[in-house]
């Protein structure tokens, strides 16, 4: 499937509204090429290539709308799904929190395309694949890993004279490499919008050396310990939480977010002062689209800034509820960091545990955002500045609020999952029980 | 409804790892659910292009799987329905042998040039990635079972019901919450159609239409002046049947202990939504449980999430053999302990059976996706691991050479793989309910409806939360309990269960998001089983301030 260019994009998209009777119109067209390989016990086991496309129709008399969607786009089919969109809204139901699509606006160009990740071919994945098994061979470890690639685009019109455009490009790779003896496993995600940023034997070195020390691990009692997380490690707990910074579940009295007496917590000071976490569609490390799916325009955003809740994420419907200015759900997160590499944090721990990765997250308490979990993958305790010996997995039940209070050191910002968080230090980290699980 | 708003109201709760993709597929009017589709002797045809084809280019096995999807999705929120959707996904997949290494490729033009086009992507993959393949692929035999038709026993099938009836139910459901106490309820109903054609090279064309259903809801009570709040959600659970499971039959309702109503085949919505809005403004002021030991009298509707997560996935052998080491983790269940045959991995009065042919359960399908006919088998007897769950590629591995039938892909652009079957925990011989399980109770905690669920990448240690937990002194309810959640590892718990109620109680458990595999995909799966006991079990507090 080609990707469309900007004006091919908006060809189609114009063409479609053409056909539009509706009070208001808005319609969608995207597509995407994606390929992958999937590794394990050292041989290749799954491998797959999906390309698709889709123009969707939202059409709208007054409150009630209807949606539609085609692969096709030749001008008959163009016109049949405007009509479908058209039939269906005459049938639904009024929405009362319906709002009118949005006029013209201005966007930033984005940075999200590589022409270099769209080209990957099939031969460059099991090239990566091999650079795992290779060396996992050699170490007598065995792996298994996951390499994903896509090109895409996604473009949108409405009858207001909206119109936007965007490409991209995602590579994401993971590999987990185990000991053969079954006592020791390594892991390491990468993410990069641009393929020549990626080292597959870096990556692969990375895990087997984590498994080979990570080899034999004793058990030490659970309880509250000083913990240096790497980025994996802490990325899903801060995901959970700025995920939660939704305004309309804070006014309802049903988020952490909200506080006594029907109000919410912004404005107020949550956790430690050194915590800063803001979002930007155009940091050079980790770009996204400048528009969000309702053609709203994403701009840098503080979120949490010195510890204080500068933000909070509000809809059209419910800015226009409470009178204020709607700001839409960042698409990435950016945490600032220090100057501390990870080697610098391990030799500052009197006594710790540097945690590789968190498994298994899910919630426990959306009141105080308690979550459990486990380390997965390379813990270790550390001594006098120096890691000791890998020991057994934990359980923990924290909360990111919580955790955020007890920070000792920012390190430096790492690329997780198309976000930038830094290595952090952090005392008396709960960790409930210990797991058998290597 | 936007699609993260769904994807976050839709993992709510399930037993599963990650994000559903079940809004894949096109939006269509209703009454476009009712149209027939494609002819079967047509996708026959279609089918033997894409297995001439594979042979043609060298492949030494090949099947297609031409599959019709429809969906439709009911939302609502307080008094007003936030959005029904109705989606429809056609296409076929292609799996292939060639050189001793699988490849796959799909596509949604179904046409004789489409399907041939694809299939020569698939042999192509498979060449390429033969290179770094170190053993050929094999296959334990199958039998080929001609043109054959399975269809799930539904009464009232979901696309008849006019959307009106949906809403209305849903609706209802929700003015008896907010009537009851509730601040704040949410309601949907996800309704499943699988229209599924295999063909393979072995000679089998299998024509199957299979139904899933899960109504749910979760209501919230607020403290305002305190600035807190509870959820309390369903207790139905997603089922393998049509429409008729929300008939809300009194035969099929069991008294729960503290006025809880709990079902079996026929769920009441109306009636769970009034419980449910009481028991949520309860749990404001229920009192936080003390940390320690208890016995645990579990509800089928809550173990079943403790069976998913402690039984059916650790007894994966995908899993047991390394193939998930990357994403969803290996086994503490190795092939060591299988072979062995005197692993406890329970008491004497544990067994776990596998089963794809449960009337009423979401994994009932007559033939798996890779042709094979669906059966039971026993995973656990008497307390011993007798077996594991495998397909065909696999059981050559454990000494076995008759696949299990549990080979499933989410949809037809997905490649299939080795997933969860039933996983059940058989009821006790003798004649005991839950009250006279409570009676015998001295120091313990009653857990109803699924929570917080976490456990390790090789199952062994887990943490469980709960719906509503009910504390038990000297055999008798002394009232509500909160920031309960229990840690145990799995060979403990299940060596810990005492005491199973008889088949009167037994119910099913489900979820429609089990998530497994890179790319990930979701399979719908249920878990059965009566109330049970389990001695001893460490209980933490959960409370926190922040």
């Amino acid at each position: 499937m080609a990707i469309y260019t900007k004006e091919e994009a908006r060809k189609i998209l114009e063409k479609a509204l053409s056909f539009s009777k509706a009070d208001a119109c808005e319609i969608n067209l995207s597509g995407y090429n994606s390929g992958n390989i999937r590794y394990a016990r050292n041989t290749v086991s799954t491998s797959g290539f999906s390309s698709n496309q889709s123009l969707a129709v939202q059409s709208s008399f007054g409150k009630k709308s209807g949606t539609a969607t085609i692969d096709e786009f030749d001008d008959a089919s163009l016109e049949k799904v405007v009509r479908r969109a058209e039939e269906l809204a005459n049938l639904s139901p009024e929405n009362p929190e319906f709002m009118e699509p949005l006029g013209p606006q201005m966007y930033d160009e984005s940075i999200t395309y590589s022409e270099s990740t769209a080209n990957i071919t099939p031969e460059y994945r099991a090239e990566v694949s091999s650079k795992s098994i290779v060396p996992a061979d050699a170490k007598d470890v065995t792996a298994a890993g996951f390499l994903n690639d896509s090109a895409g685009f996604s473009a949108m019109i409405n009858s207001k004279g909206l119109f936007a455009y965007n490409q991209s490009t995602d590579l994401e790779f993971t590999v987990t490499m185990r000991t053969n003896d079954g006592t020791g496993s390594g892991w390491v995600s990468r993410d990069f919008n641009d393929v020549s940023k990626f080292d597959a034997d870096e990556a692969a070195m990375t895990a087997i050396d984590k498994a080979i020390l990570s080899k034999e691990a004793k058990a030490i009692e659970p309880g509250k310990y000083t913990v240096i997380l790497e980025p994996a490690a802490s990325a899903d707990l801060l995901r959970n939480m700025f995920r939660s910074l939704d305004a309309r579940s804070a006014d309802e009295g049903r988020s952490f977010m909200s506080a006594a007496d029907g109000k919410n917590k912004l404005g107020q000071k949550i956790v430690d002062e050194r915590v800063s976490i803001y979002s930007d569609p155009l940091n050079t490390e980790v770009p996204t689209s400048t528009w969000n799916g309702e053609g709203q325009p994403l701009k840098k955003t503080s979120w949490i800034e010195n510890g204080v809740v500068k933000n909070l994420a509000y809809d059209r419907f419910w800015a226009k509820e409470k009178g204020v200015e709607p700001v839409p759900f960042p698409s990435n997160a950016i945490m600032a960091g220090g100057d501390a590499s990870l080697e610098e944090l391990i030799k500052s721990t009197k006594k710790g545990i540097l945690v590789t990765r968190l498994w298994y997250i899910r919630s426990v308490d959306p009141q105080t955002l308690l979550y459990t979990g486990l380390t997965r993958d390379g813990t270790f305790y550390i001594e006098n500045g120096e890691i000791k010996y890998p020991v057994k997995n934990f359980r923990f039940n924290e909360s990111p609020i919580i955790m955020l209070n007890n920070l000792e050191t920012l390190g430096k910002q790492v690329r997780i999952d198309g976000n930038l968080i830094p290595y952090m230090k952090i005392r008396d980290f709960t960790f409930t029980s210990l797991s058998d699980a290597v | 409804m936007k699609r993260r708003d769904f994807v976050q109201y839709a993992g709510l709760g399930a037993g599963a790892l990650m994000m559903p993709s079940l809004l894949l597929g096109k939006d269509i009017p209703t009454e476009a659910l009712l149209e027939p589709g494609m002819d079967a002797l047509i996708k026959k045809n279609m089918a033997d292009v894409a297995l001439n084809t594979a042979k043609s280019l060298g492949a030494t096995y090949a099947d297609a799987r031409i599959g019709r999807y429809l969906n439709q999705y009911v939302f609502t929120r307080e008094d007003k329905v936030q959005n029904v959707v109705n989606t429809e996904s056609f296409g076929i997949g292609i799996r292939v042998i060639a050189n001793g290494t699988w490849g796959f490729a799909s596509t949604n033009s179904v046409t004789a040039d489409g399907i041939k086009k694809a299939t020569e992507q698939a042999v192509a993959i498979a060449k390429a990635n033969s290179k770094i393949q170190k053993e050929p692929v094999k296959l334990a035999p199958v039998n080929a079972y001609g043109e054959v038709s399975w269809k799930t026993p539904i009464k009232k099938d979901f696309k008849e019901v006019p959307v009106s009836e949906k809403v209305d139910l849903l609706l209802s459901a929700n003015a008896a919450a907010l009537e009851n106490g509730a601040d704040y309820v949410n309601s949907a109903l996800f309704m499943i159609n699988e229209q599924k054609y295999f063909a393979s090279t072995d000679g089998s064309y299998i024509d199957q239409d299979i139904h899933r259903l899960w109504p749910t809801f979760r209501v919230t009570a607020i403290d305002k002046s305190a600035g807190t709040f509870k959820t309390r959600e369903n207790m139905s659970a997603p089922v393998g049947m049509g429409y008729e499971y929300m008939d809300g039959l009194e035969s099929e309702k069991l008294e729960g202990p503290a006025g809880l109503r709990l079902y079996r085949n026929s769920y009441d919505m109306v009636e769970d939504a009034t419980v449910a809005a009481k028991q949520a403004k309860e749990k404001l002021t229920a009192k936080s449980v003390d940390a320690g030991k208890y016995d645990l009298v579990l509800e089928p509707n809550h173990l079943g999430l403790t069976i998913h997560e402690s039984v059916g996935h650790p007894l994966e052998l995908d899993r047991v053999l390394g193939y998930e080491a990357n994403y969803a983790g290996t086994s503490f269940a190795s092939l060591d302990k299988l072979k062995s045959g005197n692993f406890k991995y329970g008491s004497d009065v544990v067994n776990l059976v596998a089963d794809k042919t449960q009337v009423g359960s979401l994994g009932a399908v007559g033939y798996d996706d890779e042709g094979v006919k669906t059966k039971k088998w026993d995973l656990v007897r008497n307390g011993i691991l007798t077996n594991f769950q495998a397909i065909r590629d696999q059981v050559h591995m454990i000494d076995q050479n008759e696949s299990h039938g549990c080979c499933y892909a989410q949809s037809w652009d997905d490649v299939q793989f080795q997933r969860m079957p039933n996983v059940s925990l058989e009821p006790g011989k003798d004649k005991y309910s839950i009250s006279e399980m409570i009676k015998d109770v001295e120091k313990g905690i009653y857990i109803a409806g699924r929570g917080s669920y976490s456990i390790d990448q090789q199952r062994y240690n887990f943490q469980f939360g709960g719906t509503v937990f009910y504390e038990i002194k000297n055999g008798e309810i002394v009232g509500m309990l909160e920031d309960v959640a229990y840690q145990s590892n799995t060979q403990e718990f299940w060596n810990s269960c005492v005491k199973i109620c008889d088949e009167s109680d037994y119910r099913l458990f489900g979820t429609f998001f089990d998530g497994k595999g890179q790319p990930s995909q979701s399979s719908a799966v249920s878990h059965g089983s009566s109330t049970a006991r389990f001695n001893d079990v460490n209980v933490i507090n959960t409370g926190r301030s922040i």
